[in-house]
C-alpha cells in the first residue's frame, strides 16, 4: 500500500504537558547518541495523542531526537501501525482481510464497512466517529472473521453483529470484546469433545475479562493507563469507570469486577488456598549430611536450595512424596508440575536405592 | 594493516586484506562483479543481490560479496584457503534470477532514456538478462520527484539502490532524501517532495522544493538507471556521440578533474575523473553545470572603443589601437590576470610585460595579502588527501562549503572517520558540527590562542585550512604568519585554502607585485587585462581586456580581444594544494576568439618586443626553464617551510568572502542554470531566516 503524508494536515503539533514529560523519559532511556532509537516509541504516543501521525507531529519528533524529517518519515511510512489519514473520532477499524478470515467472511465485514463507515478505506465516516482499513493477519484465525476496534479483538463475527457493534460504538457504548457467537475462545462451536473438565467456569476468557476490566477499548493511550505490572499484580490504578469514558459493559460494574476476580484467581492462584497435603519435612540433614538432590536430573542448585529450605534433604523424603504431596510441594515451589514430568520420585527411589539416576 | 589472507577466487590463489569485502577482493584478483547498489566510497547496503557469488564451504546458497568480508570466510578443509566462485551456474543462475526480479518492474524505455548507452542496468542486462519475460502483470508506476533545476527524476526506473539516499546524507550531509514505506510502494523521496502535496499553494511549494546540498549533481552519476538524470543535459546528446576530453575544474581552486563532453563545438556536459588525491569522484554542481554559461554572453570577436561605445573591430585595428595606447604610456603599463587563467597566457603576459618593460602585474584581484616567492605561505605543507588522516582540522576564515564544496566533503568524511573540525571565522553550517574557536585573528594570537593549541596538541597529523577571508585583509601577511606559528608548534599541516584557479599558477611564476593589485595598477596609463572581472578599475587608463565573456572586465575595456575558455585551450593550472593539472583543449572558442596564449605571441609582434615562442610547446619549453616544478603534472613539488613573521593584527571578524555560491566568475554570472540555482539558495536562506 502506497503510504505518504495525508494531502491535509494540520497546523502544528505539541506532545501534552504529560506526554512530554513521559517522552522526554523515552528518550533517557537509550545512551548517549542512541536517542534515534526512540522514534517509535514517540510517533506512537504522537499518534495516540492525534489519531494519526502528521507532519508537523513528524518535524516535533524529528527535532526532539535530532533527526533529518525524512529519517522519521521513513520509519512511519514502514509501519503500518502508524496511520498516516485521520481517524474516526470514536474508532478505527481493522478488518482482518487475511486468509483464515477472508474464507470466513471477512469480505462481507468489508462490505459493512463500507456501507456504514466510507466507501474507500482510510477515510472518514460522514459524521467522523470511525475510519476502517483492511490489515494484514491478525493471528486469531480460529476466531475468524474478526476486527480490531482500538485496542481490543472482536471475533466470530456476522455482518449483522460487525454492524451492531459499530452501532454501539457510535451510540457510545462499548460492546464486550471477544467471541461474539457465544463461544468462551476458540473451542468448538457445538461444545467441547474433550477435555471436557475443563469445561466454561468463567464468564470470559481471561482478555475479554481485562478489557471488560480496563474499559479501554477505544480509550487512546494518554499516560494514566496501569502498567503491565501493575494489571499482574491486581493494583489497578485505572480508573476503570473514570467519568466520560465509555462503559466497558452495559451490564454494569459489579458483575464484571466479579468476574474478573474470579478469573484472576484461576489465573494465580494464591499461597495458603491450595490443594494437596504437607509432605514430612525435617528441620536439617539427618546424621551423615545431606544427600546430593543435583543427582535427580531436573533438579540443579537453586532448586535443590528451594528444596533444602523447605526441609527436604534427602532422596528416600522425595521417594516417599504421594500424589497430593507432590501437588503441595509443586505449588509451594512453582515447578509446574515438573516434578511430574521429570519423574522425580522414580529417579529418587532409584537414587535411595543407591543406583545412580 | 591486518595481515594478508589468502582467498582463492576462480581458481586463482590471491592475497588481500582480510578486511576487505569479498567483492573487492575479486577486483583484486580481476574478477568483476556485477552490482547496483554497491559503491566504494559510500556504506554498504547489500539490498539489489546483483553481486552473488559462491563461496565453496560455506551456506549452501549464493553470498552476496559486497556484504561479506575476507575475514569472515572459513578456511577449508586442513587449513587450505577459503574458495570464492564467481563463474559457476549457480552465481549465473542467481544473478539471471536477481536481473529478472528488477526488470519486472523496470520500463523498456531505453530508446527514450536519458541513461542509454551508459546505463549499467543495461549493461548487466545485456550479460545476465533474459530475452523473454514471465511477467504479465502490469507494471509499477512512480510519480516522479521535484528536486529542483539540476536532476530530473524518471522515478519509475528506480531499482532502489539507495546510492542517492546515501550520498546525500554521508557525503553531502544533507539529509533530505530517503526510501519511504515498504515493500512494492516503497518510494525513494526527498522530504520537500513528500510533503509537496501537503502545501496549502501546490505551486509554489513546487517552486520552493528541491535539494538544497551544492553537490547534489553527484547522484545523478551514483544512479546505476535512468531514474536520476541532468536536468539541464536532458535529451540533448546520448553519449556515443559525444567526444570526450580529460580537464580541469576551474570553478574553485580545488582543480577537480573532470571530463569534458562535447558534441560539435558545444560542450554538452562536465562529469568528474576519479582522482584520490583531489576530489575523490565527486564533482561540485557549480562545476558540473556551468556549461551552459559556456555559450552566452561569449566574446567572439574584437572590439574597440570608439566615441564611447564599443564597436566590432578586425584584430589589426584592435591591435593597431593598443599598439598606439602603449607607445603613448610610455612604459607605464600594467596587467593584471583573474582567477580562471591557465598558466601560460600569465606567464606570455608576463613575458611581454618584462619586454615593455615593466613588472606592475598581480593577479591577486581579490587582495589576497599573499607572500611571493614563499610558496609555504601561500599553497602550505599538507595535500589534500591529509584531510582523510587528520585528527583535527582547523578551519581559518573560511567556509570550505562555498570556497571548495568537494573539499568540504573531504573534510567531512574525516569528521565522519573521527577527527574532530574546529572553525575560527564566521560560524557556518559545514554539515557537521564543528567548534567555533573565534570570530577574528585574536583567535590566533591573544588570549583565544590556548584554546586553539590544546585543540590541535595531541592529535594525529592536525590540519591547518586558512582561507582567503583571513587572507584578502591588510593584516593578511600577519595572519598567515600566526597561522604558520600555530602550525609549527603543534606539528600540524597548513593548508592554503584558494578561491582562485588561476592563483596558485599566477603565485608561482611570480606574477605578482609588492603592492598587490592596486600597487600594479597605480600610475599605469595602459592597463591589460587577462580575465580579470571581480576588480575595479578607475576611470583614465586605456583598459585591454582579454578574456571569454562579456562580464564586468569587458564592460570596462577599451579594447575587447576575445579569448578562449578554459575548456578551449590548452591549460595548466596549480590547484590549491600546489598540485600541478593540466587541462586538455575539448573544443575552439567562438567566432573570431583564439586562444590566449596566441593573442599574446600576436599582440608582442605588433608591440615590437615579439615573444620567444611560436608554439604552445615552446612557450612551456621556457616556462619550464623558469619554473621546472611546472612541468612535473599531476605532482606536489616540495616548499620549503619558511615561517613569516607574525606581525600585528587587526582585531576585525574574519569575513568568509564569497558573496554568493553560484555566481562566483564571469561563466557562472553567464549560465541560466546557475542562476536559478542562486535564485533557490536565496529563496531557501529567506525560508530559514523567516523559520528562525
Amino acid at each position: 500500500m502506497l503510504r505518504r503524508l495525508h494531502h491535509h494536515q494540520p497546523e502544528s503539533f505539541a506532545f501534552t504537558p504529560a506526554n512530554l514529560e513521559w517522552a522526554r523519559g523515552q528518550i533517557a532511556k537509550y545512551p548517549e547518541g542512541r536517542q534515534a532509537s526512540a522514534v517509535i516509541p514517540l510517533l506512537w504516543r504522537g499518534q495516540e495523542q492525534e489519531g494519526w501521525v502528521t507532519r508537523p507531529m513528524i518535524e516535533t519528533v524529528a527535532r526532539m531526537l535530532d533527526l533529518a524529517p525524512i529519517r522519521v518519515l521513513e520509519v512511519a511510512s514502514f509501519y503500518f501501525m502508524f496511520q498516516m489519514a485521520p481517524v474516526g473520532s470514536v474508532a478505527h477499524v481493522q478488518v482482518c482481510g487475511t486468509t483464515s478470515c477472508m474464507i470466513c467472511g471477512a469480505e462481507d465485514l468489508i462490505g459493512v464497512c463500507r456501507d456504514k463507515i466510507a466507501k474507500a478505506p482510510h477515510t472518514l465516516s460522514a459524521d467522523g466517529k470511525f475510519s476502517w482499513e483492511e490489515v494484514e493477519c491478525l493471528g486469531a484465525c480460529a476466531n475468524a472473521p474478526m476486527v480490531q476496534i482500538g485496542k481490543d479483538y472482536y471475533e466470530d463475527l456476522t455482518a449483522e453483529k460487525f454492524a451492531w457493534i459499530l452501532d454501539e460504538l457510535a451510540a457510545g457504548r462499548v460492546p464486550t470484546p471477544g467471541p461474539q457467537n457465544g463461544r468462551f475462545a476458540s473451542e468448538p462451536l457445538g461444545g467441547l469433545t474433550s477435555l471436557k473438565g475443563f469445561a466454561k467456569t468463567h464468564e470470559a476468557n481471561a482478555s475479554v475479562a481485562l478489557a471488560t476490566q480496563l474499559g479501554d477499548t477505544v480509550k487512546r493511550i494518554d499516560g494514566t493507563e496501569p502498567t503491565a505490572t501493575d494489571v499482574m499484580r491486581g493494583a489497578s490504578p485505572m480508573p476503570v469507570r473514570k467519568k466520560g469514558a465509555p462503559k466497558a459493559r452495559a451490564t454494569g460494574a459489579g458483575e464484571s469486577d466479579a468476574a474478573l476476580r474470579e478469573a484472576e484467581t484461576v489465573g494465580r492462584p494464591e499461597q495458603g488456598s491450595v490443594a494437596g497435603s504437607k509432605p514430612a519435612l525435617l528441620k536439617k540433614p539427618r546424621k551423615g549430611g545431606a544427600d546430593d538432590l543435583k543427582k535427580i536430573s531436573g533438579v540443579g542448585p537453586k532448586l535443590e536450595s528451594l528444596l533444602n529450605e523447605l526441609g527436604v534433604f534427602h532422596f528416600d523424603q522425595i521417594a516417599a512424596w504421594t500424589d497430593d504431596e507432590i501437588a503441595w510441594v509443586d505449588e509451594r515451589l512453582k515447578f509446574k508440575g515438573r516434578i511430574e514430568r521429570e519423574g522425580w520420585i522414580a529417579q529418587a527411589q532409584a537414587l535411595a536405592r543407591g543406583e545412580g539416576a | 594493516m591486518s595481515e594478508l589472507r589468502k582467498i582463492i577466487i576462480d581458481d586463482r590463489e590471491v592475497e588481500v586484506d582480510p578486511r576487505l569485502t569479498l567483492l573487492q577482493a575479486c577486483e583484486e584478483a580481476g574478477v568483476e562483479i556485477p552490482r547496483f547498489c554497491y559503491h566504494e566510497r559510500l556504506s554498504i547496503a547489500g539490498n539489489c543481490r546483483m553481486c552473488l557469488v559462491e563461496v565453496v564451504g560455506g551456506p549452501p546458497k549464493p553470498a552476496a560479496s559486497c556484504a561479506m568480508q575476507v575475514k569472515d570466510l572459513r578456511p577449508g578443509p586442513d587449513g587450505a584457503p577459503p574458495v570464492v566462485r564467481t563463474n559457476t551456474p549457480m552465481v549465473r543462475r542467481a544473478r539471471e534470477g536477481v536481473m529478472e526480479f528488477l526488470l519486472i518492474n523496470h520500463p523498456l524505455d531505453c530508446p527514450i532514456c536519458d541513461q542509454g548507452g551508459e546505463c549499467d542496468l543495461q549493461d548487466q542486462a545485456m550479460a545476465y538478462g533474459v530475452d523473454f519475460s514471465r511477467y504479465r502483470e502490469p507494471k509499477r508506476s512512480a510519480t516522479d520527484l521535484a528536486l529542483g533545476p539540476l536532476v530530473e527524476t524518471h522515478m519509475t526506473r528506480c531499482i532502489s539502490c539507495t546510492r542517492c539516499v546515501r550520498f546525500m546524507t554521508e557525503v553531502a550531509g544533507v539529509p533530505e532524501m530517503g526510501q519511504t514505506g515498504r515493500g512494492e510502494d516503497s518510494e525513494i523521496t526527498s522530504y520537500d517532495s513528500a510533503t509537496l502535496q501537503t502545501g496549502p499553494d501546490l505551486v509554489v511549494a513546487t517552486l520552493r522544493a528541491g535539494l538544497s546540498s551544492e553537490l547534489q549533481g553527484n547522484i545523478v552519476d551514483l544512479c546505476p538507471v535512468g531514474a536520476l538524470t541532468n536536468k539541464p543535459y536532458a535529451f540533448t546528446a546520448r553519449p556515443w556521440e559525444l567526444r570526450k576530453f580529460q580537464s580541469i575544474d576551474v570553478m574553485d581552486a580545488l582543480g577537480s578533474n573532470t571530463r569534458v563532453d562535447v558534441r560539435g563545438r558545444e560542450v554538452m556536459r562536465i562529469l568528474p575523473r576519479n582522482h584520490d588525491g583531489v576530489n575523490e569522484e565527486w564533482l561540485a554542481d557549480r562545476s558540473r553545470y556551468v556549461w551552459d554559461g559556456l555559450r552566452r554572453q561569449r566574446l567572439d570577436r574584437p572590439y574597440v572603443r570608439r566615441e564611447g561605445k564599443l564597436k566590432p573591430a578586425s584584430w589589426a585595428e584592435a591591435f593597431g589601437a593598443i599598439a598606439a595606447a602603449v607607445k603613448a604610456a610610455d612604459g607605464a603599463v600594467a596587467a593584471v590576470a583573474g582567477d580562471l587563467v591557465s598558466v601560460e597566457p600569465m606567464w606570455a603576459l608576463k613575458r611581454l610585460m618584462a619586454a615593455l618593460g615593466s613588472d606592475w602585474h598581480d593577479c591577486r584581484q581579490d587582495g589576497a595579502r599573499l607572500i611571493p616567492g614563499n610558496r609555504s605561505a601561500y599553497v602550505g605543507n599538507a595535500t589534500v588527501a591529509d584531510i582523510d588522516a587528520a585528527g583535527a582540522v582547523l578551519i581559518v576564515g573560511s567556509n570550505p562549503r562555498d570556497a571548495a564544496p568537494v573539499l568540504n566533503a573531504r573534510i567531512r568524511k574525516a569528521w565522519i572517520g573521527g577527527a574532530d573540525v574546529a572553525v575560527i571565522g564566521e560560524d557556518v553550517d559545514l554539515t557537521f558540527p564543528a567548534a567555533h574557536l573565534g570570530t577574528g585573528p585574536e583567535a590566533l594570537t591573544g588570549k583565544g590562542r590556548g584554546k586553539v593549541v590544546a585543540f590541535l596538541k595531541d592529535k594525529a597529523a592536525p590540519v591547518i585550512i586558512v582561507g582567503q577571508g583571513a587572507l584578502a585583509r591588510d593584516d593578511g601577511a600577519a595572519v598567515i604568519g600566526h597561522a604558520m606559528a600555530l602550525a609549527a608548534e603543534t606539528g600540524a599541516g597548513m593548508l592554503v585554502l584558494h578561491t582562485a584557479a588561476a592563483r596558485v599558477g599566477g603565485m608561482d611564476i611570480g606574477f605578482t607585485h609588492p603592492g598587490g593589485v592596486a600597487g600594479a595598477l597605480e600610475g599605469a596609463k595602459v592597463i591589460f587585462n587577462l580575465g580579470a572581472d571581480e576588480i575595479d578599475i578607475a576611470a583614465g587608463p586605456f583598459v585591454i581586456y582579454q578574456g571569454h565573456h562579456g562580464d564586468r572586465g569587458a564592460h570596462r575595456a577599451d579594447v575587447i580581444l576575445p579569448g578562449a575558455a578554459w575548456t578551449e585551450q590548452p591549460g595548466t593550472y596549480v590547484n590549491t594544494e600546489g598540485r600541478v593539472q593540466v587541462a586538455n583543449r575539448a573544443g575552439f572558442p567562438p567566432g573570431d576568439a583564439r586562444e590566449d596564449w596566441a593573442i599574446l605571441r600576436a599582440l608582442s609582434a605588433e608591440l615590437g618586443v615579439t615573444l620567444p615562442f611560436d608554439t604552445l610547446d615552446a612557450l612551456r619549453r621556457d616556462l619550464y626553464a623558469a619554473h621546472p616544478h611546472l612541468a612535473a603534472v599531476d605532482a606536489i613539488a616540495e616548499s620549503p617551510w619558511q615561517p613569516v613573521e607574525a606581525g600585528e593584527v587587526a582585531p576585525r571578524a574574519f569575513r568568509n568572502g564569497l558573496a554568493d555560491h553560484y555566481l562566483t566568475n564571469a561563466v557562472t554570472r553567464a549560465s541560466a542554470v546557475m542562476a536559478e540555482c542562486s535564485r533557490l539558495a536565496a529563496e531557501r536562506r529567506a525560508k530559514a531566516m523567516a523559520a528562525e
